[in-house]
């Protein structure tokens, strides 16, 4: 059983055919990197895995997408949960208007934890997995905004950690920071993935040269290729592919 | 265009012009050998320089590319497989100026029939050869090409082989000239390796096309 597996998706919105007949596969603990030009569905996709397209009136899905095994579009499946174990996060940092404590132990509170003690401890663990807590430890009650935006970013990755998620999805995560930011990112990926599922989309294809196990490529709303990270970018099997990454699309 | 478009062509320039001057340099020994005419040879000799030259500025392109473009699949491909050919392209050229170097200094001191029993001149003809339809196979990116010529080197190896035998009896026969029968010997087994150096190119270019690493197999 893969943590994620999409069999014949197709999404529209309205009449709008936005994605293709998508199947894919998703092994556990590795990062999969989304690629493609802008408006080829590949954020489509990834919000695909956790509902997050419900919130577009005009979706509609068909076909399967199963997390840990489990159809996530069946009307049974409770939505918050779902979203608790596939975590998201977002091109711009996006931390609550609360304390950085209070950023991270709000998905706690809510989900009914209650015990101070215990939320200490899952607000330490989850800032130090986010490779945070260091810079952060000594002032938790500050303003998460006065946080610069690579370690708001990090933030948002602790507040995603800190409710036990076994995927992470990432649009874009590192876009909107520096280098030096977006390089501390591309670590925090790395070492994450020893413990979780990550599937990443970017623009940027040394950085999913970088960070990635496996690539996929989507064009117009097809999954044009998908494959090893390896082979993507020195053998490429499709000319789509081949002219994407080495720029001379369109 | 991308922006590493024109540096990947004059680099594909660049390995065609110093491909040219070897075969430039293969060539002039073998007008050497044929009108017994040492100026030729020192020719080669000093030919040798601009080869290197160009060996070099070819080696930072490439690292420049390399840096400045990162390139992926089939760009990174032809900047991995010209780095491979300009060494071979260059040790090509080292053993053409060992052939200079010698007819330079034996010119007029040697018995020039043990040249032709060696068949050297034939063995310099095959390679110039070879070198030529491997100039056309890059510039086109003919890899059907590459690998028919690959299949020439052959006849090097077979005229390296008989070569020793034939030095043994010139020995036997002019046992003053051993010396010279074994520098001659050394030298069609420089244009043998030559052969090996032009078939490595074959599979430099497959590398670079079709993405296939043809070394260390059975030919095909």
């Amino acid at each position: 059983m893969k943590p994620i597996e999409a069999k014949n998706v197709n999404v529209y919105y309205g009449d709008n055919h936005v994605l293709k007949d998508v199947s894919l596969n998703i092994k556990e603990n590795s990062v999969t990197a989304f690629i493609g030009p802008s408006g080829c569905g590949k954020s489509t996709f990834l919000r695909t895995l956790n509902r997050m397209n419900d919130y577009i009136e005009s979706f509609r899905l068909k076909g399967k997408v199963y997390i840990n095994g489990k159809e996530i579009y069946d009307k049974k499946v409770r939505v918050e949960e779902l979203r608790r174990k596939v975590g998201m996060v977002f091109q711009k940092p996006n931390p609550f208007p609360k304390s950085i404590y209070d950023n991270v132990a709000y998905g706690l509170k809510i989900h009914g934890m209650t015990d101070k003690f215990e939320i200490n401890e899952i607000v330490e663990k989850s800032l130090k997995q986010a490779a945070l807590w260091g810079e952060v430890k000594d002032k938790l009650a500050k303003p998460a905004l006065s946080l610069s935006g690579g370690q708001q970013q990090r933030l948002c990755i602790a507040r995603t950690l800190a409710v036990k998620p076994s995927i992470i999805l990432m649009d874009e995560p590192a876009s909107a920071l520096d280098p030096l930011s977006t390089a501390k990112i591309e670590e925090l990926i790395h070492e994450l993935k020893e413990k979780y599922t990550i599937v990443i989309v970017t623009h940027n294809m040394q950085q999913a040269a970088r960070v990635s196990d496996k690539t996929a490529f989507f064009y117009l709303g097809d999954l044009v290729e998908y494959e090893k990270t390896s082979e993507i970018f020195t053998n490429p099997k499709n000319k789509q592919t081949e002219n994407y990454i080495t720029g001379r699309f369109g | 265009m991308p922006a590493i478009e024109p540096e990947l062509q004059a680099l594909k320039d660049n390995l065609l012009d110093m491909l040219s001057l070897v075969i430039n340099q293969m060539d002039k020994c073998r007008q050497a050998i044929a009108k017994n005419d040492a100026s030729i040879a020192e020719e080669v000799i000093s030919d040798e320089k601009k080869v290197n030259a160009q060996e070099i500025a070819i080696d930072r392109d490439c690292e420049n590319i390399l840096a400045l473009f990162t390139p992926v699949a089939t760009d990174l491909r032809l900047v991995l497989a010209t780095l491979k050919i300009t060494n071979d392209l260059e040790r090509i050229g080292d053993n053409a100026k060992s052939l200079a170097k010698f007819l330079k200094n034996n010119n007029d001191k040697i018995n020039r029939k043990f040249i032709t029993d060696l068949n050297i001149p034939e063995m310099l003809q095959v390679l110039i050869g070879m070198l030529k339809e491997m100039h056309e196979a890059l510039y086109k990116g003919d890899t059907t090409l590459a690998l028919k010529t690959q299949k020439k080197d052959e006849h090097l190896n077979e005229f390296h082989k008989k070569g020793m035998k034939t030095t043994v009896d010139l020995i036997k026969a002019h046992p003053d000239d051993i010396k010279t029968l074994l520098t001659l010997f050394s030298i069609t087994k420089n244009l043998e390796r030559a052969g090996d150096l032009t078939k490595n190119i074959a599979e430099e270019l497959v590398f670079q096309i079709e993405a296939k690493v043809l070394k260390h197999r059975k030919e095909r």
